[in-house]
């Protein structure tokens, strides 16, 4: 990709270096140079204009400009001048600036770069035409080194509160696919998102997009399969017709075929043969049911068949086609015959499939078969289409109207039109046999047309007819023979003689007689013919050799010394074969049952029979060939794939709430489990076949139903004491040691949940670790986490609180270390624009100069959770109210550029304080989410609550204003770098391919010297972790240790490293955010220097 | 899915291009070119055409060939249709489309691509919408604009962008409330030789020109509703309405849009308006052949057939034609051999008739094939199927509109073999 575009410059380069030279050198006035040189004077005063202070001025030169790259002229070189005005207030300038800068980026990379800052100002516009427009164009510079601010706006958009910015953010999705396929996976992420966004207008382009980057992925439409088909009818048409290529496409993976019942009847044999064997086994099983789901696809798009636009109907037909019951397939063909009536191009299209389609299913377009007709005023190519579609109409019943019908078209004076009707006559005669005999006489009758066409492509289908029954036809033969004389369509001439040889025996009269008129002949015939007439005196000779001896060899003579080495090569062959010589072995004894070898009869058939491997209303089909990103329809599968993936339960949006609700029980809330991917893999391996439920199937971990998890609960939970559960329990022992002290806040949580006490929220919220907490049961908690742990799958499961107050420890202790493996990013909620983007150029490109690509990067949980808290408010300075606060480091829910944080406000007055909240005002610049307002603090009471902060990647402190009723404290949170970050788990390769990225100024090291308690590799990861939330690398080499994460707003890539080399120790830490990395290389140098615990 | 979009006037030369993605040089053309002068008609080019790198997908119409550039698998039929649009679109701002026309406009032909486009696939193909964007050119606004210095770029999106009514606009206006539909309906038949019909269907649209105040909602129901076999609406008609009481209710878009178009059942007998008695002959050796053709009202309601014109392709052996029309004009064009017959109107008292005869080339055969008439014709007042609008109720809104129900038959695709 980049390669092109750098040829691509350099042609360009050369080409305006071309035009320069041209320019300069002196032309004498010829007719060229004159104009030429006008043209490059309006130039100049189009670039006067441009740089004048009117806008009508520039507005002109801007018009003037368009008429040019409309011409298709180059008009590149106004470049910087246009350039500057891409901050024009006047509308109509900017849009008329956008094009051309759309057109010229890519060749002008450089000073495109200029404008970029103008976009992303306008990306922050209140006006979301504005928004999306900047969008629009950011996205439509190929130029590569602004992929990364492609992404970040991307992503921004893709939570705007305009569906209309969302739909552009979806289109900007498959603009950076393509400029930069490495960003896939990021891609992947925000379709995700989008796919989820209920707004139609946003449904047809994120489908799109889908389709386009990544289609593979069909398990991100489960739980959107759904809304998609309800939503379907609302879609504007264009949308439409992507979203019913994609269903159809998912359909045929995710139900059996419905069409078991008529499978028998099925014109493809192997189809048939395979079906009914299904069938067999099927019906002993259960009869067919079809699944709800794809019924109601069907029912959705029944609707579209009254669509005005003829795409939208064509996608509903290759649906129905592809998915609907056999019986169900009428419906199609009024629609189909309806889109007849439209233009030109539509109707070529549509004869296409319908005459796929008429192959298979005659009986469809049989009533319809009158709107086929040919009328003289349809273009050729329309013609053949529907004569191809008569002629697979054609039977017993109605097979002398269409001849007839066929009468009149061979008097066409469109002559190519009458050949194929030529041919189709020749179909029906040897499709139905009745009607054989007519058909042959009717082309023999032809022969005698005046017209060479109809003559020779008769005598070609009358040969070919004649093969199918020889024996009968000797008039014919002879017929032919006496038109011979006249007949000048070399194919034809080769066709006759090529019967005449093959039959000679039938007339062996006459053959000799023709052939003595060839060699007279001979040389003046075409090559086609002449190799005929050396086959023909081959046969006679075989046959016939008294009367034709000397014809062959005068005939084999002249073919000795023809110009074409074909002839000369096949009178070479055919004389050793026939003419016996000492020389010719024993091959010559068998030149008769060579050349007399009875041949098989050509078959004569649709040229639409193989169309059908094609998806019916594609690029492909109306080819015949696969086109380039043709997705291929799978075949049914044999059983269908779980269900309830499909299963979408309406999720209760989180709350957002820290308040406590003071003596509220949850009711019946208890724990529940939720396996994990990796969880429910290595479970499956050490367990074996413990429990029924959990042995059945991996599918079924992906989809397993509530219920059935619920009663594979109570199952363990029961028979505790088997084996392999122990084996479970010391496994969840190793990985809670591993994880200890996040994990055990969880379980002492999840034991009181479990209990059925009734707990206040805010105290089990201070419990756990978990940011996310506050107001959510554990329960919920799960299900959220689950939903966004990475592995996609794992996100068909919501899981449903559960009743049941029966789960032993054993199942907590699951809970314990599947909670652990949280992740979150969240979903539906808007996350507030963040400025991260700089709007000076310059850091810009200093960020671009190397693109992190963390495809491969998998967000996980931290590996360790500090409990110490900070002081944000005195009690003293508060007037007894005093705040703490801590980082929980986990990724927070309000936003995904935010820092979650908890805050425990506690009152140690001697009366309630009321209404405490955070002011709206903040004084610096970072965005923060507020805890919901306390309405009343009891004395001595306290409470946690949670929040979210944007630091930007920044240690600067986020002050803020703590309210209470009466009063208002200044406070600050000053993050130390390492709560800046998140930690991710890449593969150790992927840790040094990026590191290898990273170089130069994005690398800091130091060396120190560690004191002897440090050296071991456990201490070295708990002091790394305690410093900065990163994750632990698996490390190959003993003496060096792997962190990774990576910054909370930009999501920037940290990588740090630490080798150990007895007593010395290199840190060296690789990211992007320079100031990040000397300030994190700092503290980590000091705390691995230092001999505390 | 569109890359881009090449303009290829009758003569074959670029006049616009547009790009989507990244520039496509327009020597991928040189296959259309290719593909062009293999055909013999200009409709005979292959209307997907492939090269090996790009798909080309053309659409003819006003002698303009859309030539659209396809990189990957896309159903063609989605880009055809959208192409049509463009079409239907530049009709509806400029009035006429041709090369002239899309020339003089160069910036809103550009502005407009650039709206119903985004990385080649359609954004904004709704006329309303476009016209909330980018308002049409007339010759006043010219004058204004370069007066106040206005511009003809709208800056706020479109309200229907986002509403649930799409096609109209918000705030409709007007002074005198209006709600026009024309019942138009076409008859596609083939005459054969001895005059028995072969084949005859009956094919309407309802093309409706609303200009109501707000946001009316209207039903309108038929008297026979029964007769339509197959329909397709406009976005706006509530097909669940449709399916339990066949009656039309929608919020109609503002200005001309297409209703509805249906066709009618095939078990109806198609009344066929006109006969056509015909008498054209060749004589094998003489170089003249005899031309007769005489056109009488058959079944009409009683109603007048007006507009009628007559055009047959004559053989190309014939050298010219020497005819008498009983009325009307004829023109013969000895290049294309195109007759034409501009009868007009049909009086049942004095039949029209074309009578003369045809000169042949000189010692050429006897052309075997004999051409085939197509007919035009109107019928005011008459929806030949028999169709009857029966009510328009309008609700939601307090004025009571005018409202008007015009009826039409004309021929469609109408031939006489023979």
């Amino acid at each position: 990709m980049s390669n092109n575009n750098v040829s691509y410059n350099e042609q360009v380069s050369l080409e305006s270096g071309v035009d320069a030279a041209q320019e300069n050198s002196s032309i004498p006035a010829s007719v060229s140079g004159g104009l030429f040189s006008a043209d490059y004077k309006k130039n100049e005063d189009l670039k006067e204009m441009l740089e004048s202070n009117k806008d009508s001025q520039k507005l002109e030169a801007m018009k003037r400009i368009v008429g040019l790259i409309a011409k298709g002229k180059n008009a590149s070189e106004l470049f910087p001048a246009v350039v500057k005005n891409v901050a024009s207030k006047n509308i109509e300038l900017k849009k008329l600036v956008y094009v051309y800068l759309v057109r010229y980026a890519e060749e002008q990379q450089d000073l495109a770069l200029l404008s970029i800052s103008t976009f992303q100002r306008a990306l922050k516009d209140p006006n979301q035409l504005i928004r999306a427009s900047a969008l629009r164009v950011l996205s439509s510079i190929r130029v590569p080194i602004i992929v990364p601010i492609m992404m970040l706006s991307i992503k921004e958009a893709s939570t705007d509160l305009s569906p209309y910015v969302r739909k552009t953010a979806a289109h900007a999705i498959q603009k950076l696919y393509s400029l930069d396929p490495d960003q896939k996976e990021h891609l992947i992420e925000v379709i995700e998102k989008l796919l989820k966004d209920k707004s139609t207008l946003v449904a047809g382009s994120v489908v799109m997009a889908f389709e386009e980057v990544c289609p593979e992925r069909i398990d991100l439409i489960h739980k959107n399969y759904r809304k998609l088909c309800n939503l379907l009818v609302d879609v504007e048409e264009w949308g439409q017709v992507v979203i019913i290529h994609m269903l159809t496409r998912y359909a045929r993976t995710q139900f059996v075929s419905p069409w078991r019942e008529d499978a028998v009847f099925d014109e493809n044999s192997e189809k048939a043969f395979y079906d009914s064997e299904e069938e067999r086994k099927v019906e002993q099983v259960k009869p067919y049911i079809m699944d709800p789901d794809h019924r109601l696809l069907l029912r959705n798009t029944k609707p579209l068949f009254q669509s005005r636009n003829t795409a939208v109907v064509m996608a509903v037909s290759q649906l129905y086609w592809h998915l609907a019951p056999k019986h169900e397939l009428n419906i199609i063909t009024k629609s189909l015959v309806r889109l007849l009536r439209s233009h030109r191009e539509v109707q070529f299209i549509v004869l296409q499939n319908i005459a796929t389609m008429s192959i298979q299913r005659k009986g469809m377009f049989e009533p319809f078969m009158k709107s086929f007709y040919v009328r003289s005023t349809d273009a050729t190519h329309i013609k053949i289409l529907k004569l191809e579609i008569l002629t697979n109409l054609a039977n017993e019943a109605n097979i002398s109207t269409i001849l007839r019908e066929f009468q009149t078209y061979v008097k066409s004076q469109d002559k190519a039109f009458a050949a194929a009707t030529i041919q189709a006559i020749g179909r029906c005669a040897t499709d139905i046999s009745e009607v054989t005999d007519t058909c042959l006489n009717g082309l023999v009758l032809l022969l005698s047309n005046r017209d060479e066409t109809v003559v020779a492509e008769s005598v070609v289908v009358i040969k070919k007819l004649l093969q199918t029954q020889p024996s009968q036809h000797s008039d014919i033969i002879k017929h032919m023979a006496k038109l011979f004389d006249n007949i000048t369509v070399s194919m034809a001439r080769a066709s006759i003689l090529w019967l005449m040889g093959e039959y000679c025996e039938h007339v062996p009269k006459i053959a000799p007689d023709v052939l003595r008129k060839m060699a007279k002949t001979f040389t003046s015939e075409e090559d086609i013919v002449k190799l005929q007439t050396v086959n023909l005196a081959a046969k006679l000779y075989l046959t016939n050799s008294k009367q034709t001896k000397l014809l062959t060899q005068y005939i084999l003579n002249l073919g000795k010394y023809d110009q074409n080495y074909d002839i000369r090569d096949r009178t070479r062959f055919i004389r050793q074969l026939i003419v016996p010589n000492e020389k010719s072995g024993a091959l010559s004894k068998y030149a008769r049952r060579i050349l007399m070898a009875p041949k098989p009869a050509p078959v004569l058939q649709s040229a639409f029979k193989d169309r059908d491997r094609f998806q019916l209303g594609t690029l492909s089909h109306t080819l015949n060939s696969q086109a380039i990103g043709y997705l291929e329809l799978s075949d049914w599968p044999a059983v269908a794939p779980d269900q309830s993936v499909r299963i979408v339960e309406v999720v209760e949006p989180v709350k957002e709430t820290g308040a406590p609700v003071h003596g509220k029980s949850k009711p019946g809330k208890s724990s529940e489990k939720f396996y994990s991917d990796s969880e429910e893999e290595e479970e499956e391996e050490e367990e074996g076949s413990s429990s029924e439920d959990s042995s059945s199937s991996s599918e079924e971990s992906e989809s397993e139903s509530e219920s059935e998890e619920n009663s594979d609960d109570s199952n363990k939970s029961s028979s505790s004491q088997s084996d392999s559960e122990k084996k479970k329990k010391t496994l969840k022992n190793k990985k809670l040691q591993q994880q200890k002290p996040d994990g055990k806040d969880r379980k002492q949580k999840n034991g009181n949940a479990v209990k059925g006490e009734s707990r206040s929220e805010s105290e089990s919220a201070s419990e756990s670790s978990s940011s996310e907490s506050s107001s959510e049961s554990g329960s919920e908690l799960d299900s959220d986490s689950d939903s966004d742990s990475g592995t996609d799958q794992k996100k068909n499961t919501r899981s449903k609180p559960v009743q049941s107050t029966l789960v032993t420890k054993q199942v907590e202790k699951k809970e314990v270390s599947l909670l652990d493996l949280d992740d979150f990013s969240p979903a539906a909620v808007p996350s507030p624009k963040s400025s991260i983007l700089s709007p000076s150029l310059l850091s810009d490109l200093q960020g671009l100069s190397i693109s992190p690509t963390q495809s491969a990067l998998q967000a996980s949980s931290p590996v360790f959770v500090p409990e110490t808290s900070h002081e944000l408010l005195h009690r003293m300075t508060g007037k007894g109210l005093s705040a703490q606060y801590r980082f929980t480091r986990q990724p927070c829910i309000y936003g995904n550029s935010m820092v979650s944080l908890q805050l425990t406000l506690s009152n140690s007055s001697d009366q309630a304080l009321e209404n405490i909240h955070i002011s709206e005002k903040s004084s610096t610049g970072q965005n923060i989410h507020r805890f919901n307002a306390i309405e009343r603090l009891e004395p001595q009471a306290s409470v946690t609550v949670s929040m979210g902060v944007d630091f930007n990647d920044s240690t600067q402190a986020a002050n803020f204003q703590l309210c209470t009723k009466e009063d208002e404290f200044s406070v600050s949170i000053q993050p130390a770098v390492g709560e800046l970050l998140l930690p991710i788990t890449v593969s150790e390769a992927d840790f040094s391919k990026e590191q290898g990225k990273l170089l130069g100024m994005n690398e800091s090291s130091a060396t120190i010297t560690m004191t002897p308690e440090n050296v071991s590799s456990q201490s070295v990861n708990r002091k790394v972790v305690s410093v900065a939330n990163l994750g632990v690398i698996p490390s190959s080499q003993e003496n060096i240790h792997r962190f990774a994460g990576k910054t909370v707003s930009s999501g920037c890539l940290v990588l740090v490293s630490v080798a150990l080399k007895d007593p010395d120790a290199v840190i060296t830490i690789n990211t992007e955010r320079t100031v990040m990395g000397s300030m994190l290389l700092r503290q980590l140098k000091t705390a691995l220097t230092n001999s505390d615990p | 899915m569109i890359h881009s979009l090449f303009l290829v006037n009758a003569s074959g030369d670029i006049f616009l291009e547009k790009h989507w993605k990244s520039v496509v040089s327009r020597s991928v053309c040189d296959y259309f070119f290719e593909a062009l002068e293999r055909a013999t008609e200009p409709e005979n080019v292959p209307p997907v055409i492939s090269t090996p790198h790009h798909y080309l997908i053309n659409v003819l119409r006003h002698r303009i060939y859309f030539v659209a550039v396809i990189q990957s698998e896309v159903p063609p039929l989605f880009v055809i249709e959208f192409l049509h649009r463009v079409v239907d679109t530049f009709q509806d701002y400029f009035g006429v489309c041709t090369e002239a026309a899309i020339k003089d406009n160069v910036v809103v032909v550009y502005e407009l691509l650039e709206e119903m486009l985004d990385n080649g696939f359609p954004l904004a193909t709704e006329s309303n919408i476009l016209k909330e964007l980018i308002k049409p050119p007339t010759i006043l606004r010219t004058v204004v604009n370069t007066i106040t210095g206005s511009t003809n770029v709208g800056e706020q999106l479109p309200t229907g962008q986002l509403s649930v009514v799409p096609w109209r606009r918000t705030g409709v206006k007007y002074t005198n409330n209006e709600a026009y539909f024309d019942v138009i309906e076409e008859i596609d038949a083939i005459i054969d030789k001895s005059g028995s019909t072969i084949t005859a269907e009956i094919q309407g649209v309802i093309d409706a020109c609303v200009k109501l105040t707000g946001m009316p909602d209207l039903t309108l129901s038929f008297m026979n509703p029964r007769l339509l076999d197959d329909v397709s609406f406009h976005p706006c008609v509530r097909f669940k309405r449709w399916e339990a009481e066949r009656i039309l209710s929608f919020i109609p878009p503002d200005g001309n849009f297409r209703l509805l178009s249906y066709h009618v059942s095939s078990q109806n007998l198609v009344a066929i308006p006109v006969y056509v008695k015909h008498n054209i002959s060749f004589r094998e050796g003489s170089s003249q052949g005899r031309f007769e053709l005489t056109l009488g009202p058959k079944q009409t309601m009683g109603k007048a057939v007006e507009s009628v014109l007559v055009s047959s392709q004559l053989p190309r052996g014939v050298l010219n034609a020497n005819l008498n029309p009983s009325q009307g004009t004829y023109t013969f064009d000895p290049v294309t051999k195109l007759l034409s017959w501009d009868v007009g109107k049909i009086n049942p008292q004095k039949l029209p008739s074309l009578k003369g005869s045809m000169s042949l080339q000189a010692g050429a055969s006897k052309p075997d094939e004999n051409p085939t008439i197509n007919i035009q014709l109107k019928i005011q007042q008459l929806a030949i199927s028999g169709l009857k609008v029966n009510r328009l109720d309008m609700y939601g809104e307090k004025y009571k509109p005018f409202k008007g129900i015009k009826y039409m038959t004309k021929a469609g695709k109408f031939q006489v073999r023979t």
